[in-house]
């Protein structure tokens, strides 16, 4: 139990050095992610079948359960990381549970349940030698599996707060500031601005008023997760962040703004400030020193534009998240004026890392000028989904091939910096992922997101998919955005639905142009990219749809058609979940859609067992009634 | 996201305290509208214009923040609320078809409400399980991979549950 | 006092003073549709973008918000402002061409085509009623209503606002309002004072005051 205000360095070794002897020595620990994706698969289960096991059959001085968030590899959760062994057992179900605690009781491994390499077939029993974790650097993530994010006393018995109480006791905060700019840390959150100019700049405002330093946790980006992961996994690395910025900038106050969708990683970071503030690491006199800091939790209502900092200063002063333009620098004026700096996740989880190890070895990782990790969230059309955290400067080949095991015939592209990025061919795939290469080509990094596609996905539908995204997010303050983001909308809505002109791509980049150049803020000036990039590298498919009115990919409903083959063993399921009635047939023998009744919904293709629905990229031959949604 | 069951009837003096509370902290006005919501269920126009009085601020300010931010809601909820993910990874695993499956069972269209008040039908831009997608959120509970062809069987499911709200709700 | 060169003219200006005041002091004309003297300026519309900075770092930005900044260098009529500003008109043109400000700008910078799906909307949300009713009438009666697409000015809830007074300043502002017929008669002499604009915060009443330009129905049916 801790009790009491930390008032002293020596006071929190001392925590640290009780919290470590209380630990019982050679127990194994059985590790459960059970982040957000982790429950959805079915953690908690498995957590609670491990407590039955450990309890019913006596085990706990010899087998530990930690429950952690996100490790990620969520595409094999609910899984299993037995320590010290590093034993990695992947889609437990709750049956397997009693075997595999058993066998770390006794210090061997339940073979039956280790991953198996689908290539060589060959099982693999610790996590470090499978594929999909041999090229990761997992800094930040490691982190994750080794504390319960619940209890700050597993963060200081890792050795938690002890780079924050060195450099408050130890360091000046100029001499911070030169660390995090000697380490090259650049923002994460997209942006890639050098962060300790940043905080230099903060530091630079006049004393004697409130300053801020702020957690962006409003990752909006679809398809990107990595700072719910880190949010939810390991919130004490934030708050430990954001006070050694605190330090080096002379703020006093600090605001961690998280996304209302992300309802663990608010309950997670609500805790943990709490009970930073009960050892007295949060609030006056920190650690018997001067220095006084508090962090309030603001949750997001709902809005992707308020991850833009002006934008999210407004919706922090509890006003509508409108942007608005600089001069001034949030930096000069912020949050009810103040000065204020604003940092992203994974920015903040990098500040101990350096603080910690030095600016020297951290940059002994990645490229100059694009030093340290950055965590991707790998999805689409991969086998191996999941959050993976490599080395800045590795390929893109690597990441989607060798990490995310995707097959080098089938990915079409990648899509990376969400609804602010570019679509990258696979042809391009020998990029390096680093700010600038990124740029040169026409995407950005952006948060991390990395969407891979294979053939059956629509370039178009793509670029429509965000630009209606972008529709809904939009402030809608400035015309061109507003506007232009509809017109850009419309044209796309058009060209997938068999209505385009050949002129209509001059018009979409004209107006691709005129947005980005005359819109306030990021949002805006970023919003036509996914359509240029698309534009740029696919082309050929727009004109597919445009003059022959066909949807390669077979995606844009009003361009392609239902069938069923041969393979059809007229068992019946596909008219059973037919939602119009479109297919009949005996049974028996090969069932035929109705092409008028049929509304492209897929509730058949994903019900037969034969693999005999087929969609057939074409024109429409007859004219069709509206989408099956009821007036 | 509110559970089921807690419906709690406010009054102006409820409300009145609510903002008193959190008139100062930073977030403001956004933790007021979103405490009277999780109470409510949705903000009735009644409670915010007594948010405004007690502010002093123009009615027009709490009703712009009332309508920018997806998360308020000024008609009243059904009782369970369904939310579509149409993040990317799930657009490109068929998340558009689970919603207009989930359209089609329901009978209502994204942002409404059945007519028994029962279910509200959202959709939302990403919930940050990407791996699972395409996903649908209820109460607080993911389910993942949705099929559109099993959306009437999880409708059905959904329905019964009414009477048995430990499988319905998941703390969150 | 910060001095800065607009279309390579030097000229020295107090501090706040924005690149639209600058630019109109030098004589250089810049449209504007939700600027408003003796308003707070917002930078809705976007149509009176100048271009500031150079080479790779060269951007447009609003003039009625941007500040005159020591050693600034602005054009406010570069190839790139006037793509920007003939793709702005031929936007608006697209969603409310029954506005004659509108139109007269199109005249104006040789805007003869719009290649979009024609709308009928009246409303630019350029915010001008929104802030005379704020700022000048100190009633705070309209305001903006959700995001994206589906912002809309209104009165809360759409009711009938208790704290409007009437004053008819929101018509008098509005750039779409402005010269334009609302009536559905247009032998009629009298103006019909914006039957089919539904002045958000007001009911029809019998006696209206129209505090409009002279109708110009006769003018816009004969053509």
């Amino acid at each position: 139990m801790i009790s009491g205000k930390l008032d002293s360095l020596t006071a929190l070794e001392s925590l640290r050095a009780r919290l470590r002897g209380e630990r019982p020595r050679d127990a194994a620990v059985i590790v459960i992610p059970a982040g957000t994706c982790g429950r959805a698969s079915g953690a908690e289960e498995i957590v609670a079948a491990a407590e039955e096991v450990i309890q019913e059959d006596g085990l706990a001085d010899r087998v530990l359960l930690r429950v952690t968030g996100c490790h990620g590899w969520c595409e094999m959760e609910p899984s299993i990381l037995v320590e010290p062994r590093r034993t990695f057992y992947p889609r437990v179900k709750p049956g397997d549970v009693p075997r595999i605690v058993a066998a770390a009781a006794c210090g061997t491994v339940a073979e039956e349940l280790l991953y198996s390499d689908s290539k060589t077939d060959q099982r693999i029993e610790r996590q470090e030698d499978i594929p999909f974790y041999q090229k990761q650097v997992r800094t930040l993530l490691g982190r994750n599996e080794r504390v319960d994010p619940t209890r700050i006393g597993d963060y200081i018995a890792e050795g938690g707060y002890g780079a924050f109480a060195r450099a408050l006791h130890q360091l000046a905060p100029s001499r911070i500031i030169e660390e995090i700019k000697a380490a090259g840390l650049r923002g994460r959150g997209g942006g890639g601005f050098p962060t300790g100019r940043k905080w230099e700049m903060l530091a630079a405002q006049p004393d004697g008023q409130d300053k801020y330093v702020v957690c962006n946790g409003d990752e909006g980006d679809p398809g990107a997760y990595m700072d719910r992961s880190l949010l939810e996994g390991n919130p004490h690395a934030i708050i430990e962040g954001m006070l050694i910025g605190a330090y080096a900038t002379g703020a006093n106050r600090g605001v961690i703004y998280v996304r209302m969708e992300y309802p663990l990683a608010i309950r997670h970071v609500a805790m943990a400030i709490e009970q930073a503030r009960q050892i007295g690491l949060l609030g006056d006199s920190i650690l018997g020193s001067s220095f006084s800091f508090d962090i309030s939790l603001v949750r997001g209502a709902g809005a992707f534009v308020c991850g833009e900092e002006t934008a999210l200063i407004r919706s922090i002063e509890g006003e509508v998240g409108e942007p608005r333009q600089r001069p001034p620098y949030p930096v000069q004026r912020g949050i009810r004026g103040r000065p204020t700096l604003i940092n992203n996740v994974e920015t903040w989880a990098n500040v101990p890392v350096i603080i910690e190890e030095g600016a020297e070895r951290f940059a002994r990782i990645g490229t100059p000028g694009n030093t340290g990790t950055k965590i991707f969230s790998l999805v689409g059309k991969v086998r191996n989904t999941g959050l993976v955290e490599v080395p800045m400067g590795i390929t893109l080949a690597e990441i989607v091939y060798d990490i995310g095991g995707a097959s080098a015939t089938a990915v079409k592209a990648v899509q990376t910096g969400g609804p602010s990025g570019g679509c990258i061919p696979a042809r391009m795939f020998d990029l390096r992922v680093d700010y600038d290469s990124l740029q040169a080509a026409g995407a950005i990094m952006g948060s991390g997101g990395m969407i891979v596609m294979d053939q059956g996905t629509c370039m178009v539908d793509i670029a429509r998919y965000f630009t209606r995204f972008l529709m809904d997010e939009s402030c809608g303050k400035c015309f061109t955005c507003r506007k232009g983001i509809q017109r850009m909308h419309e044209i796309l809505d058009d060209i997938t639905n068999g209505r385009g002109k050949p002129q209509d791509l001059d018009l979409l980049e004209e107006l691709a142009l005129a947005v980005k150049d005359t819109t306030l803020c990021g949002l805006g000036q970023t919003a036509p990219n996914p359509v240029l990039s698309t534009l740029r590298y696919f082309r050929d498919e727009y004109l597919e749809h445009i003059v022959n009115r066909r949807c390669p990919a077979g995606v844009c409903t009003a361009l392609v058609s239902f069938a069923i083959s041969e393979d059809c063993t007229g068992c019946g399921r596909c008219a059973k979940v037919c939602p119009t009635g479109a297919i009949a047939g005996e049974r028996g023998r090969r069932f035929r859609i109705d092409p008028e009744k049929c509304i492209k919904c897929g509730a058949c293709r994903d019900a037969c067992r034969a693999g005999a629905v087929g969609v057939v990229p074409g024109p429409e031959r007859v004219e069709r009634k509206g989408r099956g949604c009821p007036a | 996201m509110t559970s089921v069951e807690s419906r709690v009837d406010l009054d102006i003096e409820a409300v009145r305290e609510i903002v008193r509370k959190h008139r100062n902290e930073l977030g403001g006005l956004l933790a007021i509208l979103e405490e009277i919501q999780s109470e409510c269920g949705f903000l009735p126009a009644w409670a915010l214009k007594v948010v405004a009085a007690e502010l002093r601020r123009p009615l027009i300010d709490v009703y712009s923040v009332a309508t920018f931010y997806r998360a308020f809601s000024l008609q009243p909820r059904g009782r369970q609320t369904i939310c579509v993910c149409l993040g990317t990874a799930c657009h490109v695993r068929g998340g558009e078809e689970v919603a207009r499956a989930f359209e089609r069972a329901l009978g209502i269209r994204a942002g409404q409400t059945t007519a028994d008040g029962e279910f509200t039908l959202e959709t939302v831009n990403c919930l940050g399980a990407c791996a699972l997608g395409p996903i649908a959120m209820v109460n607080g509970r993911i389910f993942s991979k949705v099929q559109p062809a099993k959306v009437p069987e999880i409708v059905e499911a959904l329905r019964r549950s009414r009477h048995r709200p430990a499988l319905a709700t998941a703390s969150t | 006092m910060p001095s800065l060169t607009i279309n390579g003219v030097p000229v020295r200006v107090e501090e706040g003073t924005t690149l639209l005041e600058a630019a109109r002091f030098l004589g250089f004309p810049i449209p504007t549709l939700c600027h408003m003297d003796g308003l707070e300026p917002y930078g809705a519309c976007r149509l009176c973008v100048v271009e500031i900075g150079e080479g790779s770092g060269a951007r447009l930005v609003t003039s009625c918000t941007y500040p005159a900044v020591e050693g600034l260098r602005v054009r406010t009529a570069s190839k790139r402002v006037l793509r920007a500003r003939r793709m702005i008109i031929e936007l608006l043109l697209a969603s409310s061409p029954r506005s004659r400000t509108i139109q007269d700008l199109a005249s104006a910078y040789g805007v003869r085509q719009q290649r979009f799906r024609q709308e009928n909307e009246d409303c630019i949300l350029c915010g001008l009623c929104v802030r005379v009713c704020k700022e000048q009438m100190m009633a705070g009666a309209i305001g903006f209503s959700g995001r994206g697409s589906k912002r809309k000015i209104v009165t809360p809830f759409d009711e009938t606002s208790e704290v409007c007074r009437r004053c008819g300043a929101c018509m008098y502002v509005c750039p779409a309002c402005q010269l334009r017929c609302t009536c559905a008669e247009p032998e009629r002499a009298l103006c019909g004072a914006c039957e089919n604009l539904q002045p958000p915060c007001t009911e029809r009443h019998d006696d209206m005051m129209c505090y409009m330009a002279p109708c110009v129905a006769c003018e816009i049916d004969r053509d």
